[in-house]
């Protein structure tokens, strides 16, 4: 080929490629939590290892508490926007990320998680002095090379810089304004969090399963959403929300590349939220990763993959609903059923907390089946709300989970459990509070989050997933009593079960988590006032 | 109508090419096995390795070391594949370009220091 056609084919670009216009400042929180990440590799790398672990604490707690005041600042700083919604702030960065009210609040509320659950992470006097993750992942469990790292007291620090990473892709997840980004996204969330399922230090072959459940699941997952998004590309010509939403309302080309790309968009999100039928990794997964990670996981993971199907769903598919509600209705009623009957046959702690999980998951597709603008509690809202309500409330349950032991690790069998009350009544109380907020009892943050994902239903048309609601509610309410009742009244098993004493760092989590949980019940105006200030998706 | 029957009619050439040469492949083969002569040996139905002979079964162990350099090969690989496309266009954007491509390359050393620092690098 000679000089002169090569210069023709590259001179023939359509148009000259600008560079990039990013407005560093909005985007801070991201660049924060990733520099962190980032910083806590070469803290890996070069810092001795008697230091390692306590500058990766200083460096996670540093950088998650600066991004939550960077995420303050731009909040503060985002534009109201007048459409036919209201809104605030818009798209930056070259249009890839949406920085609006939801996605700010869910910035604030996953780097809160993300504090909580470094700070269980961080909890090293449970278990000898060692932390909840294993000495060295590569030891086969078991072996004499594992006992010789244990002896050596060799810790795994990199947990610090991979929940970083995690905590990253969330909110990058929550803001993506196009489904390229949001795919990069999800696979930035997800990687690290297959990764810390598999490092529990106790039952690790266990943990190493739910590893291994979660990674093939989670990629299998992954393939639905990205055939998805190049079925919407080839509809919609377009990655960006925005213009697969002009697309949709002027209903161009064939509507069968936008049914079945929006099927397998909504099957690798309800996956992620562990909405059933795509539910069944979540039990074992949550079984079997380390207490503190299934406790950042259960909030961090929900709260990010709720906010970015509700984007995907209201802003690029809006003008489908009549297509999705459908499923979404159907999907809300089989999870909260099964969710509330499923729990009622667990035996195990951990387990019957991820199918509470996975009830909730129904009950906040019932707010994404809701109103979507107007006076009222709309979906986003009630979402956002319930998001932070149950988010607390679990990460305070799981903590809990970790401080209830026997010379093996946890006991996680609930039988076990049995005389918490008058062992540790203020642990029992501490758990008691969780549950009736789970439940949604009044005065608990899980009865105004329950109650506005209902109204936003309620006013949306969407009644009959309402009653089904209250219907789950009330079977899940029987199992959550069941538990507070054997706590307090039945009779303990041989010792009963032995509470560890934890450093100021659980303790401080689950008494967080308890304050957060009544404030939300008892005084919920604040954050309600956020949520609905925070407006709606801006595209 | 018409647009979308010559825009399907640009596809003609890679059709063409690709009949071609499966055309070209078959017929290579086809002539080669008219005038080959034709010996069975048990020799010929051992699986190929390499020219090694093969040892063991199929559900081999193999060291993780070739996992980990494979692994590298495979990010260098991506990191090349980024950097093509970015030569052609590096010089019409400038400094600019420059700068996010030394963020990119920056983040992939960090990811190398790390794994020389924890002794993935050394062959022992």
């Amino acid at each position: 080929m000679s000089a002169v056609s090569v210069q023709a084919i590259v001179g023939a670009a359509p148009s000259p490629i600008e560079a990039p216009d990013v407005d560093y400042a909005t985007i801070s929180p991201l660049l924060i939590i990733l520099g962190a990440a980032v910083l806590g590799v070469l803290v890996e790398a070069f810092v001795p290892r008697a230091y390692r672990f306590v500058t990766q604490i200083a460096v996670a707690v540093v950088g998650v508490v600066a991004a939550f005041v960077a995420t303050v600042v731009v909040g503060a700083g985002l534009d109201t926007v007048d459409g036919e919604v209201t809104g605030r702030g818009g798209p930056t960065a070259m249009g890839s990320l949406s920085v609006d009210g939801p996605a700010v609040v869910t910035w604030a509320m996953l780097l809160f998680f993300g504090l909580l659950g470094v700070l269980l992470f961080a909890e090293r006097r449970l278990d000898g002095g060692l932390s909840a993750f294993t000495s060295q992942a590569s030891t086969p469990p078991g072996s004499a090379d594992e006992r010789h790292a244990t002896r050596l007291r060799i810790e795994h620090s990199e947990v610090f810089p991979l929940a970083m990473f995690a905590l990253g892709g969330m909110m990058f997840f929550a803001s993506a304004n196009d489904l390229l980004g949001m795919f990069v996204a999800l696979e930035v969330l997800s990687l690290p969090l297959y990764l810390m399922c598999g490092l529990a230090r106790r039952r690790r072959l266990l943990s190493q399963e739910a590893a291994m459940k979660y990674f093939l699941l989670g990629a299998f997952s992954s393939a639905f959403f990205l055939y998805g998004i190049a079925m919407v590309y080839g509809y919609a010509g377009s990655f960006g929300l925005a213009e697969i939403s002009t697309a949709v309302s002027s209903q161009i080309g064939g509507q069968n590349l936008l049914l079945a790309g929006m099927a397998l968009i909504l099957v690798g999100l309800l996956f992620k939220v562990a909405a059933v039928p795509f539910h069944a990794w979540t039990p074992d997964v949550y079984q079997g990763a380390p207490t503190p990670v299934t406790a950042f996981m259960a909030a961090g993971t929900k709260a990010a993959a709720f906010v970015a199907m509700l984007r995907i769903f209201f802003v690029a598919f809006g003008g489908a609903r009549w297509d999705w509600a459908p499923a979404v209705w159907a999907i809300a009623i089989i999870t909260m059923l099964f969710g509330a009957i499923a729990s009622i046959a667990q035996t195990d702690v951990k387990r019957m907390l991820a199918y509470s999980s996975i009830a909730h998951a129904g009950f906040l597709l019932v707010g994404m089946a809701g109103l979507t603008s107007g006076d009222g509690v709309t979906s986003v809202s009630a979402v956002l709300f319930y998001l932070v309500a149950y988010g607390a409330a679990a990460i305070g349950a799981f903590a809990v989970v970790t401080l209830v032991r026997d010379a093996g690790g946890e006991t996680t069998h609930l039988g076990r459990w049995a005389g918490l009350g008058k062992e540790s009544p203020v642990l029992a109380v501490a758990f008691t509070i969780f549950l009736l907020s789970f439940a949604g009892i009044p005065l608990t943050g899980g009865f105004i989050s329950k109650w506005s994902v209902f109204a936003a239903a309620w006013d949306g048309g969407a009644w009959p997933l309402v009653v089904v609601g209250v219907v789950a509610s009330a079977l899940a309410l029987f199992f959550y009593i069941r538990v507070v009742v054997l706590l307090f009244f039945a009779p303990p098993q041989g010792d009963g079960p032995t509470v560890a004493v934890p450093s100021p760092l659980t303790w401080s989590v689950v008494a967080i988590t308890v304050a957060v949980t009544i404030v939300l019940g008892v005084l919920p105006g604040p954050l309600l006032d956020l949520v609905q200030q925070a407006g709606a998706f801006v595209r | 109508m018409s647009d979308y029957a010559d825009y399907l009619a640009t596809y003609a050439s890679v059709a063409a090419i690709i009949g071609v040469g499966v055309l070209l492949a078959a017929g290579m083969l086809g002539v080669n096995r008219l005038f080959r002569p034709t010996l069975t040996t048990p020799a010929k139905l051992l699986t190929y390795e390499s020219g090694v002979d093969p040892v063991g079964a199929g559900w081999a162990q193999s060291n993780v070391r070739y996992y980990v350099y494979a692994f590298l090969y495979v990010v260098f690989a991506v990191d090349a594949v980024f950097l093509f496309p970015w030569a052609v266009v590096f010089a019409s954007i400038g400094w600019a370009a420059a700068i996010e491509m030394a963020v990119f390359l920056g983040f992939i050393a960090v990811g190398l220091v790390y794994a020389w620092r924890k002794g993935v690098l050394s062959w022992t």
